[in-house]
C-alpha cells in the first residue's frame, strides 16, 4: 500500500485518536513478522486471499473454542507454514532443519550480539 | 534483586515462536519469495500509518457531507477508496449505518476478517473465540460487557465478515456537534464505535 499524497494529506489533517485503551497492535515482534510475510506472499501472488482465509479459519477451527486472542498468532503462523508447504515454497523437513539451525545459532551467540545463521560453526 | 534461576546468561536463547518465524522468513527470503525490505514496509504501515484514524476520517466526512454519506452507504469500497484508503486484499467494503432503530455490530465467526485498510489491525478481543462465538448468539450480552446498552425496542444486527466482504459501522453522530468541523468530529470516532462494540464519544468526553 503506497501512501498517496491525498492519503498523507488526509492523515495529517486528522488528529490521532487517543490509543491508550487500545493496546499494542502486535504483542511481540514475531507476530508482526508473521503478519508481514503473509501479506508479502499474497502481494507476490503466491496465494489468493480466500486461500489464506480458508487455511487460517481451518487452523482456528482445529484449535477449538478454548483459544484466546493471545494465541491467535500461533495459529496464524501454523496456517502460514502449512500454506507455504502446500504451495511448494518450503516443506516441513526444511523448516525443522532451519529452526534447529537458528536455535543453535542463538545459543552460540553472546548476549547483546545480533544472532546470525552460521555463528555456531565459528565458535564451536 | 538477584536472579537465582538457572539461566545461561552468557548466551542467547530464542523463544519457540521466534525460531519458527526466523526459519520460515529466512527460507522465503533466500528463495526470493519475499523481499525483506517489503516486510519492513508492511510492518511499518500497519503499525503506524494504518489505524482507526483512517476509519474516523471516513465517518467524520459522512457526518459532514450528505452526498458522501449516500455514496458511502451505496458503494463503500469506492467511497472509501476516494479518500485514499484501499483494501490490499481486494475485499469489498460495506458500510452499515446505526440509526435510532438499528444498532450494528461486526464479527468474523470463522477467523478474524477485519477492515484493515480503515481500522488497522484487529484488537485481541476481536480475534478471541468467546467474542467470535458469542457475538452472534448473544449480541446484547456482549454489548453490555462493552458498556453499550441497546434499548429493547432497538434492533441489533450482527454482520459476519468474510475474506471477500468486510463491514464498517457508521456510528450515530453525537448530539451537540452541529457546527463541528470534520477534524473535530473525527476525534469523537473510536475504533470500537466502527466495529459496533462502542458508540462515538460525546463532546463532553473529549473536552475533559
Amino acid at each position: 500500500m503506497s501512501a498517496s499524497d491525498s492519503e498523507k494529506a488526509a492523515l495529517d489533517a486528522i488528529p490521532s485518536i487517543p490509543r491508550n485503551t487500545e493496546g499494542p497492535v502486535f504483542a511481540e515482534p514475531w507476530q508482526a513478522q508473521a503478519f508481514a510475510m503473509t501479506v508479502a506472499l499474497y502481494d507476490a501472488g503466491r496465494f489468493t486471499w480466500p486461500e489464506w482465509a480458508d487455511m487460517l479459519s481451518d487452523e482456528l477451527r482445529q484449535a477449538g473454542a478454548g483459544q484466546t486472542g493471545e494465541d491467535y498468532y500461533h495459529h496464524w503462523l501454523a496456517a502460514l507454514e502449512r500454506l507455504s508447504s502446500d504451495k511448494g515454497l518450503t516443506d516441513e523437513a526444511e523448516l525443522e532443519d532451519r529452526r534447529r539451525a537458528w536455535d543453535r545459532a542463538a545459543r552460540a551467540t553472546p548476549h547483546g550480539s545480533p544472532i546470525v545463521l552460521g555463528a555456531e560453526t565459528a565458535t564451536e | 534483586m538477584a536472579h537465582d534461576h538457572d539461566h545461561d546468561h552468557d548466551h542467547s536463547e530464542l523463544p519457540e515462536m521466534d525460531l519458527r518465524v526466523r526459519a520460515l522468513e529466512s527460507l522465503l527470503v533466500e528463495k526470493g519469495y519475499v523481499d525483506p525490505k517489503a516486510l519492513d514496509i508492511i510492518v511499518d504501515t500497519y503499525e503506524n500509518k494504518v489505524g482507526p484514524q483512517n476509519g474516523a476520517h471516513v465517518v467524520a466526512k459522512a457526518w459532514s457531507d450528505p452526498d458522501y454519506k449516500k455514496w458511502l452507504l451505496e458503494d463503500g469500497s469506492e467511497a472509501i477508496m476516494s479518500l485514499g484508503y484501499s483494501g490490499r486484499q481486494g475485499e469489498h467494503m460495506e458500510v452499515v449505518e446505526n440509526t435510532d432503530q438499528v444498532h450494528n455490530m461486526v464479527v468474523c465467526t470463522l477467523c478474524s476478517c477485519y477492515p484493515w485498510s480503515v481500522l488497522g489491525l484487529p484488537p485481541v478481543w476481536y480475534k478471541s473465540a468467546p467474542y467470535r462465538s458469542r457475538a452472534v448468539i448473544d449480541p446484547r450480552g456482549v454489548l453490555s460487557e462493552f458498556g453499550v446498552t441497546v434499548a429493547d425496542d432497538k434492533e441489533v444486527r450482527v454482520w459476519d465478515s468474510t475474506a471477500e466482504m468486510r463491514y464498517l459501522v457508521l456510528p450515530q453522530r453525537p448530539a451537540g456537534t452541529d457546527n463541528w468541523s470534520e477534524e473535530q468530529l473525527a476525534a469523537l470516532v473510536t475504533r470500537d464505535s466502527m466495529i459496533g462494540t462502542g458508540l462515538a464519544l460525546s463532546p463532553d468526553e473529549v473536552s475533559s
